[in-house]
């Protein structure tokens, strides 16, 4: 399997008025050609900020890239001026957001939109690209599409939105799909659509994609592997079924506690809902200080991934 | 109580017809805006057809008519006559023509120069918003008024420099208004969407800022509209503006201060003209401002 994307000692802080907090600390992390890997963490980990890293659209200042090297495809993007990053953009990598009520622009019709990308990345004309934003409406199983190409965002709903927001994100050939929590501000049944849309997308394209979200099992609908973030450090990285059937990290399995699955059954909120503390401490595990199973060096050593068995790896001491 | 809009005859119209007719409905529920809207709507129909409506075409530019100089406002001279005998009517219905030219001009020149620097600073941050900022608050440290004056005076007395000058006085208020838009758009979604799918920066700025910026620029600009024919008469008035024979209004109002104590008629028709149309342009501009904002907006 060849890597396309292969993240190596990556720090990304903020430099806030209290002072530079480290908000990614990846050690490494790779994303094989054609393979769909989740990443999993409650808000905050750091999930956004590392798909904005990728893609260079990083608010600097605040944010800057301490260290660290993203090879796609063999070339190192934060190398990349903004110039080069815009023919990446779109182009080969792209990215769902993960909020549709507030991604696209107000004040043109979804039509000009889809059009005016068609056309500037792709070359292509006025008539071909409306013909082509037809298809892609068709593509993301958007009935009646010349009606819904003329409504502006507001007249759309926010699965209707979602989904041209994924037909952007498809419509130039991208081989990464960078897919920030799309289901997120969707209701229930509107997630369970839009997300089958994206898993059959990704299965008729064969597209390598990054899927961030935060519920685990939403997540291994779509993917075959799976990292878990926490405060900006993976906790825990393995195939899915390795990940969800056997979670090994304190922080997994309460992360997994947190989803409900029947109705009556009561869920056990007491670690998830320890609050972590407002600064990173100097040294020690980052979870140390909502871990119920810590110990004396979990305070004193940072752990490093281990593997522990398969294709599994965990950042613990225990 | 007037009777609220039906919904359903909405439904069939295109979005932006509806927004039109939305804006229409809205501005008729006021009065008032009404009224100075239909009023700039004959405005502009009177600069249009000036040459068709002028009793006495020669008196606009140089003809003189030294036997009826000064006459009092009658049937043949509506507004009376000047101290060459010209018919003023026909000299203030041609003003028109001016002063909205002259204000159409010096406002869209203001524009052009000052949405997209200020489009440019806002949307781009860092060393080049703070540079064409501060050349903009240097602009801004001067009144206007006195900087037009400054810049008509140097470039020497003419109507197009007067122009030029109210231009040049007025662009920093627009930089400085669309700056603050285009900042608060800049970390929105759907502008870090664009240049997500790969469009470059100044595509966004012109595709994405300045469409979604332009709301306040348009009351801005219709306010100043009344603002800058008031201040290319006042520069007429100077000296500095149109040089006679133009039928310029503040010029006009100039040469009358000489007669003023013997013909009324020669200051106030012009005076009584920028006044009107000064007072109509705020009015359309705060009527716009209260229809654009959904939250002063009286459904």
């Amino acid at each position: 399997m060849t890597e396309l994307l292969k993240i190596e000692n990556l720090k990304v802080n903020f430099r806030t008025f209290e002072g530079v907090t480290n908000v990614l600390n990846l050690e490494s992390l790779s994303v094989a050609k054609g393979e769909s890997f989740g990443l999993v963490g409650e808000s905050g980990a750091g999930k956004t900020t590392l798909a904005y890293t990728i893609l260079k659209l990083l608010p600097i200042p605040p944010a800057f890239v301490e260290s660290g090297v993203i090879n796609f495809e063999g070339e190192n993007l934060l190398k990349k001026s903004e110039g080069e990053m815009q023919k990446i953009r779109g182009k080969k990598v792209s990215m769902i957001f993960q909020d549709p009520m507030s991604t696209l622009n107000p004040v043109f019709t979804t039509g000009q939109q889809i059009t005016r990308v068609l056309q500037h990345n792709q070359g292509l004309h006025k008539a071909q690209a409306k013909k082509r934003a037809v298809e892609l409406m068709n593509l993301v199983k958007l009935p009646d599409p010349e009606n819904i190409l003329s409504k502006y965002p507001h007249e759309l709903s926010g699965g209707q939105r979602q989904r041209i927001i994924i037909a952007l994100a498809f419509s130039c050939g991208a081989q990464f799909l960078i897919a920030d929590e799309p289901t997120r501000n969707l209701d229930v049944t509107i997630q369970a659509g839009v997300l089958q849309l994206i898993a059959e997308l990704i299965r008729e394209t064969n597209v390598t994609v990054l899927f961030i979200g935060n519920n685990l099992e939403l997540v291994s609908l779509i993917c075959d592997r799976v990292g878990i973030l926490h405060r900006g450090q993976l906790v825990e990285l393995g195939s899915i079924k390795e990940v969800a059937k056997h979670p090994a990290h304190p922080y997994t399995l309460t992360l997994l506690r947190a989803i409900p699955k029947e109705k009556r059954e009561k869920i056990d909120l007491t670690q998830i809902a320890l609050k972590a503390e407002e600064r990173l401490a100097e040294k020690g595990c980052r979870y140390a200080g909502r871990c119920l199973k810590k110990e004396k060096i979990c305070l004193e050593e940072e752990p490093a991934l281990k593997h522990i068995g398969g294709t599994h790896y965990i950042a613990c001491h225990l | 109580m007037r009777k609220l809009l039906p919904v359903e005859t909405f439904e069939a119209i295109k979005p932006r017809l509806k927004e039109f007719k939305l804006t229409f409905y809205l501005l008729n529920r006021n009065r008032l805006t009404m009224i100075a809207v239909i009023t700039v709507f004959l405005l502009v129909l009177i600069a249009i057809l000036a040459p068709l409506i002028v009793p006495y075409k020669e008196h606009v530019i140089s003809g003189t008519n030294p036997q009826e100089k000064l006459l009092p406002p009658s049937q043949e001279h509506l507004f009376g006559t000047d101290e060459l005998g010209r018919d003023i009517f026909s000299r203030v219905i041609y003003g028109t023509r001016i002063s909205l030219e002259t204000a159409l001009a010096a406002v869209g020149l203001a524009l052009l120069i000052g949405v997209p620097l200020g489009a440019i600073a806002g949307a781009t941050g860092g060393v080049v918003d703070e540079v064409i900022m501060r050349i903009t608050d240097i602009f801004l440290s001067f009144p206007p008024l006195l900087l037009a004056i400054l810049i008509a005076a140097f470039l020497g007395p003419s109507l197009t420099n007067a122009m030029l000058a109210i231009a040049v006085a007025w662009w920093p208020w627009y930089t400085r208004l669309i700056r603050g838009q285009a900042v608060s758009m800049r970390e929105r979604q759907f502008v870090r969407a664009a240049r997500a799918i790969g469009t470059p920066h100044f595509k966004i700025v012109f595709g994405h800022i300045v469409p979604n910026t332009i709301a306040p620029v348009i009351v801005q600009a219709s306010m100043d509209l009344g603002g800058v024919i008031l201040t290319a008469a006042s520069l007429s008035f100077l000296g500095l503006g149109a040089q006679p024979p133009t039928p310029e209004w503040g010029l006009m109002v100039s040469t009358s201060r000489n007669y003023f104590l013997n013909a009324w008629w020669y200051s106030i028709f012009p005076g009584l003209a920028i006044f009107i149309t000064v007072l109509v342009f705020n009015l359309v501009g705060d009527g716009l401002r209260e229809v654009l904002d959904p939250r002063t907006r009286k459904y």
